[in-house]
């Protein structure tokens, strides 16, 4: 079997073309018709896979690609391009949604790595974090118990998560420089876990901020 | 086998129209080499308003102008405001609907059923028959048939409310090309005026709904940020509160309560909207009725009037607010604030848009006609007539799934660029098991019971395994149109998977098909009672003259023969004037035409004669 081999075979226009290119390609290079995409968001974006992105190059070309791909641009052609329109302005729109943000991206670059991301292992309390979050319960007891001088304390804890968001933001980044520069895939794999590992404290801590917040507005309604 | 593919230009060059279906008042446009224009009805008149009423014999219907009449004299054949009930069941208006007068008839949970005469109509039917109404405006003016068209629908309505705008466009005979949302359809007029770049807020508050939405353009490019918005806010309720006021202040002046009676109620609420709208420019205003032989006038001074609308006004702040928040933009990062829909002409509402957006609102287009006019450069957009400008436009309210516990897993988050997708792999928990049904809402909350039901899809037809080995994976689709799509595919065989769709509120698509299909029956119905109507009218122009023609002296000189004949003719035409058959109406007008031509010749010369002789005839 031969599948890892791509190539290029127009719908429309019947032609072959056994170039790597040709295959990667959103549009025929004989007739121009618009081809089935493919739901490699870097791939579909022509970037390089890198977690690094610039934000300016990244909007520039959704919008170009938004000119090429949207259904709108599709109204008068034939039924079966329109249906790979949608498909590709989907494609290009969840692609965008995710590539944009940070963590989305690097949550997707994990997947694609086949680590287990998200829900699943949010349960688990961070080790560095265990000491801050059994104080912070016992604040919020005091707080739904009726104890006001929670409150102070509580807001103190949430700027400190605030901070903490902050350094995480830092942290991430450097990482995505590491993994981006990573030659060897051992040494990417090395960054990718702890990548994994930011990620988890940083959606714990969003979570507790999230917590803290919920407390205290309930408390003020 | 096709060698090339030329495209002639010939039939793919029909006119697409913009249509934006009001709750209160309805446009069509078009654009032309200059620019997007309104297409007046035959009278000139470029809105219609969103009234439908069933004429007394129920063989046809009267929309717009020709409708409002009968909002007060036969309140039990004529709907308004129809948008408000479209995609909805009866306990969802439960509310409201007590200050409508409408007759909701049995069967009306999952959709509407409302009762004209002795028809029952769903919402879809009801619009259709105002979008058929604008299909005619625009086919006598641009002078051949239209089947295509962009229709408009708020921002934030649901799944099922555009299905239901949808439905309408299919059962009035129009193609819809392009739901658009309002706020953006307005942006794209705005756009076309001003060609900035920048981010725009776009304030859209109408008859009957609430939109807030924030866009970046960006060299043709009009990206939604974010909107928000309320599907039951707008200024129907104004006209609600003030017409709950004036109904009980009248039954004490009165001594009598007349909020029962339908029309009563249309004269009150004819008289509050007279002077909301007076108070735009008026410091003053007054309610003046006169109903039943009573008046009743009270002076509502803006001061007083300000203070009773305050809460419905401040309901527009919060889902502005949210939607600030959604795009990640202070107030001081809005470029611009446009104002559309009629209820931003109150005084009080510009107030409250300066004060959050710290901005003075751009009032240069004309807040009715706008978003019909963007419309139409959406039509024409799609037509491939305008090649540097695209919308891309957001889903209103996230999409999820029902799971353990009554609780909704997120699929596609609200304010994401559509189309949009999103799978998710389902298996089965029983041996053998065939189907697996998948529950679809819409809406923030994290509870079932908190959202709103969208469809129960049906996976069919599973290859029967043991429990947890088929795994099916669903992909949710969401349109350029905001409108949900889902197709299933079996993991392990790639097999296409049947999925089943059971649409919680609205219309199965064989119901619509039903309906075009009666429609154009109907339609052949309406045609064929108008022909037998102008056949009597005709009827009626031809008998009047031949019973003016006995008194004259003519008739006298005619033989008892030619006398008797023309009497013959006219109990002829008479025995079949009441029967529904316009050709036989029409023949007997020929055949009474044909024996009283010597009584015509006769008439002329004695006229002739006495014209000679100088006297007068």
């Amino acid at each position: 079997m031969s599948q890892t081999i791509e190539e290029h075979h127009c719908w429309n226009c019947g032609e072959h073309s056994p170039s790597q290119k040709a295959a990667r390609s959103l549009f025929c290079q004989f007739c121009n018709s618009l081809q089935a995409p493919s739901p490699d968001y870097y791939r579909f974006f022509s970037l390089p896979k890198t977690l690094a992105i610039d934000d300016e190059v990244l909007q520039h070309t959704f919008y170009q690609m938004s000119r090429l791909l949207h259904p709108d641009r599709y109204g008068r052609r034939p039924q079966r391009e329109r249906t790979y329109s949608l498909e590709a302005t989907a494609i290009l729109n969840d692609g965008y949604r995710i590539l944009k943000d940070p963590v989305r991206r690097a949550e997707y670059v994990l997947r694609e790595n086949g680590f287990q991301v998200g829900a699943e292992r949010s349960n688990e309390v961070p080790p560095e974090l265990l000491e801050e979050v059994f104080e912070l319960n016992m604040m919020l007891d005091e707080l739904k118990s009726g104890d006001d001088d929670a409150v102070p304390q509580l807001e103190e804890a949430r700027n400190r998560f605030l901070a903490m968001l902050d350094s995480i933001g830092v942290e991430l980044d450097d990482e995505f420089r590491a993994h981006d520069q990573a030659g060897e895939a051992a040494t990417r794999k090395e960054v990718l876990t702890r990548i994994r590992g930011v990620l988890h404290r940083r959606r714990y801590v969003r979570n507790l901020v999230d917590e803290v917040d919920r407390q205290l507005s309930s408390r003020n309604a | 086998m096709e060698l090339f593919q030329i495209d002639f230009g010939g039939q793919s060059r029909k006119k697409v129209v913009g249509i934006d279906l009001g709750t209160t008042n309805s446009l069509v446009a078009f654009m032309d080499l200059t620019g997007p224009v309104i297409i007046p009805d035959p009278q000139g008149r470029n809105i219609v308003p969103s009234i439908v009423s069933l004429s007394d014999d129920g063989h046809y219907y009267m929309v717009g102008e020709d409708a409002r009449p009968r909002l007060i004299s036969r309140p039990d054949h004529t709907v308004y405001s129809v948008k408000r009930l479209m995609g909805r069941g009866a306990g969802d208006v439960k509310n409201e609907i007590r200050l409508f007068p409408f007759q909701i008839a049995e069967g009306s949970e999952s959709v509407m059923r409302l009762r004209m005469g002795d028809r029952t109509m769903t919402p879809p039917e009801i619009a259709a028959q105002v979008l058929r109404k604008l299909k005619a405006n625009a086919e006598a003016y641009l002078g051949e048939p239209i089947t295509q068209a962009v229709i408009t629908v708020p921002a934030y309505f649901n799944d099922a409310q555009r299905q239901a705008t949808k439905d309408a466009g299919r059962i009035a005979g129009l193609e819809v090309l392009r739901l658009v949302n309002e706020p953006t359809a307005a942006s794209l007029a705005y756009g076309l005026d001003k060609r900035n770049d920048g981010i725009v807020a776009v304030y859209d508050f109408g008859g009957g709904t609430f939109d807030i939405s924030i866009l970046r353009l960006h060299e043709g490019i009009f990206e939604v940020l974010a909107t928000n918005g309320d599907t039951h806010l707008g200024g129907d309720d104004i006209d609600n509160l003030l017409l709950n006021i004036a109904l009980e202040d009248a039954a004490t002046e009165w001594g009598r309560d007349v909020s029962n009676i339908g029309e009563a109620v249309q004269t009150f609420r004819q008289a509050v909207i007279r002077a909301k709208e007076e108070l735009s420019f008026a410091p003053e205003a007054v309610i003046d009725v006169i109903y039943g032989g009573k008046s009743y006038q009270r002076a509502l001074p803006r001061a007083h009037f300000e203070s009773l609308i305050k809460d419905i006004v401040d309901r527009t702040l919060a889902p502005c607010r949210q939607a600030l928040r959604d795009a990640g933009l202070g107030p001081d990062q809005i470029d611009e604030v446009v104002l559309v829909g009629g209820s931003t002409r109150i005084p009080l509402v510009r107030n409250a848009v300066r004060n959050l957006f710290k901005a003075e609102p751009h009032t240069g287009l004309d807040p009715d006609e706008v978003v019909a006019l963007g419309a139409a450069v959406q039509a024409a957009i799609l037509a491939g007539d305008v090649q540097d400008q695209l919308l891309l436009d957001v889903t209103p309210l996230s999409l999820g799934i029902e799971t353990m516990g009554g609780v909704v897993t997120k699929l596609i988050h609200r304010n994401s660029t559509i189309p949009a997708s999103a799978s998710e792999v389902f298996t089965t928990s029983v041996d053998g098991q065939k189907n697996v049904l998948i529950h679809v809402l819409q809406g923030e909350r994290e509870l079932v019971k908190d959202c709103r039901s969208l469809a129960r899809f049906d996976l069919k037809d599973i290859d029967p395994l043991p429990a947890g080995m088929t795994r099916i994976e669903v992909r949710f689709l969401i349109d350029a149109n905001g409108i949900l799509a889902v197709s299933a595919r079996d993991v392990r065989t790639g097999k296409e998977q049947s999925v089943e769709v059971k649409p919680s509120y609205g219309l199965t698509d064989e119901q619509v098909d039903a309906m075009v299909r009666e429609s154009f029956e109907k339609a052949e119905d309406d045609f064929k009672a108008r022909q037998v109507r102008e056949a009597r009218v005709e009827a009626d122009t031809i008998l009047s003259a031949v019973e003016k023609a006995k008194a004259n002296d003519a008739w006298l000189l005619l033989s008892d023969e030619e006398r008797a004949s023309v009497d013959l003719a006219v109990n002829q035409l008479l025995a079949v004037y009441h029967a529904g058959d316009h050709k036989l109406i029409l023949d007997h007008i020929a055949k009474l035409d044909a024996v009283t031509v010597r009584l015509a010749e006769t008439m002329m010369n004695s006229a002739v004669q006495d014209a000679l002789k100088g006297t007068k005839i």
